[in-house]
């Protein structure tokens, strides 16, 4: 198709064309066009279906508010529903849907909803679909959601990445037009440091748009000009295509970077998007104004739209919007339209001026005292009823509309910090309140400074003032400074049909008075009662007209009314770039133990714990299923020798001439008895009493103690440590660091660990050196430094043995092969857990952040000689009842009996319900050794119920085991073995 | 030292890494140990004295300072990172307790970290991408724990168009991946 409303003039490069497609229909356009302006250079007026009753829309703006011209871009993974066809930058290839209508944009089968719209009256869901209640989640709104709504996701990945990034400014100018260039030039040339941000791929806000002269030049010459000079300045980051979205606490602003929206995909390795966390010292917030439309019967015609982007079309893009043009204004801003247009030699039939009296403009019919009271055309504008000063009523014939209600100073960002905008009379619009976030102000027309030569001005006392700049002000060149003259005019009263305010959401002037007649008064509740102001453009050219009328119809005024809160992002910002490289294989960093590497030589299966990789298990040939692999593995180790990577354990240093007593503290159990080269198990509570977390901690020397925590809380604890060393503490001598991953440490357990260390270590570590419990700094393989810790979790004679991490890898081979005579196996944490679990040592299931030291049978540890964190609160009343849950081993009376973890024990014959709950199974393991399932569990005043029968019962699995309560301590309960 | 076990990267390699994407170098550094100095309660003034005397610098907060052997950054409080060259030193916790006596805490810290030095005529892309230090306002010497990928690291402005970077080393695959992504990105 040819480009029929194309005009001359315009920032499109004409000598280069793209081809596009809207709804398969092949279009081309220009580079610098967006995908409405080549619509509508095209002809194309109807580009969308509304919200509710799939009123065929067209464009109604040029810019980021756009609520109407919603496009789904793209197709595959990279199809992105709710596209804002006014910023949608034209590319060559370009493929654009039309949503949410069926079976296609012309007809509309939905569009019945418009015939019944008096049924679906603001609130009518809430008040129709309101029996029987079961039909709403599986019946009611599944077809609502169908009926309603916008674009369509398709569910495939996106194929793109998305980045984050951190900027660092003295001054965040927000903004590209004039107030905002002139700001950032102040800034530039004074040498500081300067971010300035624009939303659109062309700097020079509404100068782009205008005619306007600054100095002797047009205002888009000026704007390149001082954009140019910008770019030459070192200090100063221009980012194009940025929209400051959200303003943060202490000078922080979230900023979206669209790096390649405006290519078909983005260049090989490069990201969509960027979402950039600018750290400001100040900032500036020029972002302009919004123009408003002015709501009567059936205003939301394609072919209807505001009189500033009419403008905008003819001045930036060379496109007329229609070929019979009309302007329907309340204020003098309206009539450069009309101006504008004709100059450039469009037909412009009339302006409806709401106005009375004043100057007409010349060599245009200029009715003044007039209002457009309807408009006619079914899929695009054909005529509108003008009713004129005498009462008369007159049938223009226009294929295009141009509506100014007056502008809207874009406050968003500056009422991010819940700043309430105050209402300035004199251009009928809110400005900026006095309590915007702190370093924050605000120039040009954001700050209600409507004219060329005012926006230039406080732009440049704003980056004065913001910077603290002292000194002759720089010149400002000549603008236009032409008062705002404005007589509001929120609807036309005339017409008994439904005019409408916020197209976005289809409301209309009839909701905003069923909402007053139901009392839905506050702003707030006219929001959510009609659905204003919701959606995509969050209400930018709906609300205020909105809660004008309120104002209005409740008789209080608009100040009085008041706005709803203006919460970030200012734009939509889309879920991929907020998650930011943080998803599918990236969403976290993994941590690799020292095995890692010979594990997954060996096919290891690994298992995710926190960030950490551990193996699993390690499956032989032959093995089909893991049970054969734990079982192997379990027995390999009990009969011989089996190695287990422990090093994600978390290790603390602790030094210092105080570090046995803060262990005094930090533990429930006693330290400063410890020996040194000697360790113990610790138990560690938190304040209320509740076990935080387990270990051993070994005295490596007088004032040196390396403390071992589980590998979830390992970062916790430090934490923890850190706070009392700190805060609580702060006389105590203690120095803590993290050593976890200083050093590759693995368990060797089993009745041939000694001997198979033998084979490494240096030194002698028979029982006389290191006895049970010992610890010491030792060498192995001739000479490297190492650490042993005699200490089991197992039930085993076993060894932990650490060396700097590089060697780990090493080491382990070296065991492997010169400890071949032992047939040692290498066991990953589910034999880990079923070797604890066959001992009663407690760990995740039982460590559940409920349970006390009394709990686990651990009551004695807790010792009543000191005072430590968590000792007096674990003895309140509830913690040590005698009919509180203790710990339990649980087996099946029938060997072949299946144990679920979570089940709970309820006696033989209980109903199962609650007040029958015996407490539950906490960890549940196959035991090789005992030949069938094994667990652990809290059972209330489970010490006494040693050999009784009880329920295991899993409600939710539907299963039921008979079983018997039995010590934990199911192997080797004497201890025998680790004694070696 | 032993002459057995051979040591492998935090990479899983025997050889230290080097990656170029666009203008940028990382280089894997392995002859580096390291060691963590802590004040003990009350002795900053016989630290300072022991320290002169075994050339470790204590910088000031948010300062790397190099010294003849030992180089150092501020980390905390009362606490630094001791650098020096791993021949000969591997050993530095050790050799520093000899030097520093009790008025420190010292702890070996060599095999915690990964270190990554980057060049590039301008690092700022790069950084700016990958954690919120502001590093082409900072000044040469400066030094400061960021988190870059989710992954608490050191970061040290050394000099005009370097950077040294210290991260866990057991996610040492994860940080040069989030290195050559955000490099992909920027240049």
């Amino acid at each position: 198709m040819t480009q029929s409303h194309r005009i001359e003039g315009g920032q499109i490069d004409r000598g280069a064309v793209l081809r596009f497609t809207f709804d398969g229909l092949p279009y081309t356009g220009h580079p610098g066009d967006t995908l409405a302006s080549a619509l509508l250079a095209n002809g194309v007026r109807l580009m969308g279906r509304s919200f509710k009753y799939h009123r065929p829309r067209g464009v109604l703006s040029a810019g980021s508010e756009e609520p109407n011209a919603l496009v789904e871009l793209r197709t595959g993974g990279r199809q992105e529903p709710n596209t804002r066809a006014t910023v949608a930058e034209l590319y060559d290839g370009l493929a654009a849907q039309s949503q949410n209508r069926w079976p296609s944009l012309r007809f509309d089968a939905l569009a019945i909803n418009d015939r019944l719209s008096s049924f679906f009256a603001a609130g009518f869901y809430y008040k129709t679909f309101m029996w029987p209640k079961s039909f709403w989640e599986k019946l009611y709104e599944p077809i609502i959601r169908r009926a309603a709504g916008l674009g369509s996701v398709s569910l495939q990945e996106d194929p793109d990445v998305y980045d984050k990034g951190f900027l660092h400014c003295d001054l965040l100018v927000i903004g590209a037009g004039p107030s905002g260039l002139m700001a950032a030039l102040t800034a530039g040339r004074s040498g500081a440091r300067v971010i300035l941000a624009d939303e659109d791929f062309r700097m020079g806000g509404r100068l782009n748009a205008e005619t306007l002269v600054i100095g002797d030049a047009p205002g888009a010459d000026w704007a390149s000009a001082a954009v140019a000079e910008l770019a030459s300045m070192p200090k100063v980051r221009l980012m194009l295509r940025t929209t400051v979205v959200a303003a943060f606490d202490h000078g922080i602003y979230g900023a979206v970077e669209r790096v390649s929206d405006h290519l078909a995909e983005p260049l090989p390795g490069k990201p969509r998007q960027v979402l950039w966390r600018i750290y400001a010292g100040r900032a500036v917030l020029a972002g302009g104004a919004t123009e408003r439309p002015i709501a009567f019967e059936n205003n939301d015609r394609p072919g209807i739209m505001l009189a500033g982007s009419m403008r905008a079309y003819a001045n930036r893009w060379g496109v007329q919007a229609g070929e019979r043009v009309a302007i329907f204004t309340n204020n003098d801003d309206g009539l450069r339209t009309a101006t504008d247009l004709q100059a450039k030699g469009v037909d412009v039939v009339a302006v409806i001026d709401s106005r009375e009296g004043g100057a007409l403009l010349p060599g245009i019919r200029h009715l003044r005292g007039a209002e457009v009271i309807d408009s006619a055309g079914r899929l695009g504008l054909k005529s509108v009823t003008v009713r004129q000063a005498n009462g008369r009523t007159e049938e223009i014939r226009v294929d295009a509309l141009g509506v100014s209600g007056g502008w809207n100073p874009n406050v968003n960002i500056h009422s991010h910090h819940r700043s309430r905008p105050v209402w300035d009379a004199s251009i009928a619009a809110f400005v900026p309140g006095a309590d915007g976030p702190p370093g924050l102000l605000v120039s040009g027309a954001s700050a209600g400074v409507m004219s060329t030569a005012g926006a230039l001005q406080t732009g440049r006392d704003a980056a004065m003032a913001a910077l603290g700049l002292a000194g002759a002000a720089p010149d400002l060149p000549e603008a236009e400074d032409a008062p705002v003259r404005i007589t509001p005019l929120w609807y036309v009263a005339h017409g008994k049909g439904r005019a409408w305010i916020d197209q976005q959401n289809d409301v209309t002037v009839k909701d905003i008075k069923l909402a007053k007649q139901e009392n839905f008064t506050s702003v707030e509740h006219v929001k959510r009662y009609t659905t204003l102001g919701m959606a995509t453009d969050q209400g930018k050219t709906g609300n205020v007209i909105g809660l004008a009328i309120m104002a209005e119809l409740t008789g209080r005024s608009i100040p009085e009314t008041g706005t709803t809160i203006y919460r970030p992002p200012y734009t939509p910002v889309a879920m991929g770039t907020l998650a930011g490289r943080s998803r599918g294989r990236e969403f976290k960093p993994f941590r690799l133990t020292p095995s890692h590497h010979w594990a997954a030589e060996q096919g290891a299966v690994f298992v995710e714990v926190g960030n950490w990789l551990r193996t699993q298990w390690v499956p032989q040939a032959g093995e089909t299923e893991w049970r054969q692999s734990v079982d192997r593995e379990v027995l390999a180790t009990r009969r011989s020798v089996g190695i287990c990577d422990v090093t994600t354990l978390g290790k603390i240093d602790i030094q210092g001439t105080d570090a046995a007593r803060f262990l005094d503290r930090v533990y429930a159990n006693t330290f400063s008895t410890l020996a040194v080269g000697k360790c113990r198990y610790g138990l560690m509570l938190r304040e209320d009493g509740i076990v935080f977390d387990d270990g051993t901690t070994a005295r490596l020397g007088e004032h040196e103690f390396v403390m071992t925590t589980t590998t979830a809380n390992a970062v916790t604890v430090f934490r923890h440590l850190e706070f009392c060393r700190q805060c609580l503490w702060p006389d105590l001598d203690v120095q803590l660091i993290s050593t976890t991953e200083a050093w590759a440490q693995y368990s060797v357990a089993g009745p041939n660990a000694r001997r198979l260390l033998e084979k490494v270590v240096d030194l002698d570590i028979g029982d006389a050196v290191f006895p049970y419990m010992g610890a010491g700094a030792i060498t192995v393989c001739n000479g490297l430094r190492a650490r042993l810790f005699r200490i089991s979790f197992s039930g085993e004679l076993a060894f932990e043995i650490a060396v700097p991490t590089r060697y780990g890898d090493a080491l382990l081979r070296e065991m492997l092969s010169r400890g071949a005579e032992f047939d040692p196996v290498v066991y990953g944490t589910e034999t880990l857990g079923v070797m604890r679990i066959e001992k009663g040592h407690v760990a995740g299931g039982e460590l559940n952040g409920q349970s006390t030291a009394l709990n686990m049978g651990l009551g004695k540890m807790v010792s009543k000689k000191k005072d430590a964190i968590g000792v007096v609160l674990s003895q309140r009343e509830g913690l040590v009842d005698p009919d509180g849950y203790r710990l339990v081993g649980v087996r099946p009376v029938d060997p072949a009996g299946k144990l679920v973890a979570g089940s709970h024990f309820l006696e033989i014959g209980a109903d199962p319900v609650a007040a029958n709950d015996g407490g539950w199974l906490t960890s549940k393991v196959y035991s090789p050794h005992l030949g069938c399932d094994i667990a652990l569990g809290y059972l209330k005043g489970g010490d006494r119920k040693i050999g009784a029968r009880m329920r295991a019962v899993n409600l939710v699995g539907g299963t039921e085991t008979e079983v018997e309560i039995v010590s934990p301590h199911f192997f080797d309960p004497e201890g025998e073995r680790l004694r070696g | 030292m032993a002459d057995i076990l051979i040591a492998m990267t935090a990479l899983g390699s025997r050889d230290a890494a080097v990656v170029h994407v666009g203008p940028l170098t990382v280089t894997e550094r392995l002859d580096v140990a390291l060691a963590s100095v802590a004040v003990r309660r009350g002795r900053a003034k016989d630290l300072v004295k022991a320290a002169k005397a075994v050339g470790l610098p204590l910088p000031a907060p948010a300062r790397y300072q190099a010294g003849k052997i030992f180089g150092a950054f501020w980390v905390a409080p009362e606490m630094w990172f001791a650098e020096a060259p791993l021949p000969g030193h591997e050993e530095i916790a050790a050799l520093l307790k000899a030097g520093l006596g009790d008025a420190a805490s010292v702890t070996e810290q060599t095999d915690a970290w990964v270190r990554f030095d980057l060049a590039a005529p301008d690092l700022a892309p790069l950084l700016e991408r990958l954690c919120n230090v502001d590093f082409p306002g900072a000044p040469d010497g400066h030094a400061t724990r960021t988190v870059i990928d989710h992954l608490g690291c050191y970061l040290i402005k050394p000099g005009p168009g370097m950077a040294r970077i210290y991260g866990p080393r057991s996610s040492a695959r994860s940080l040069l991946h989030a290195l050559e992504t955000a490099a992909a990105s920027a240049w």
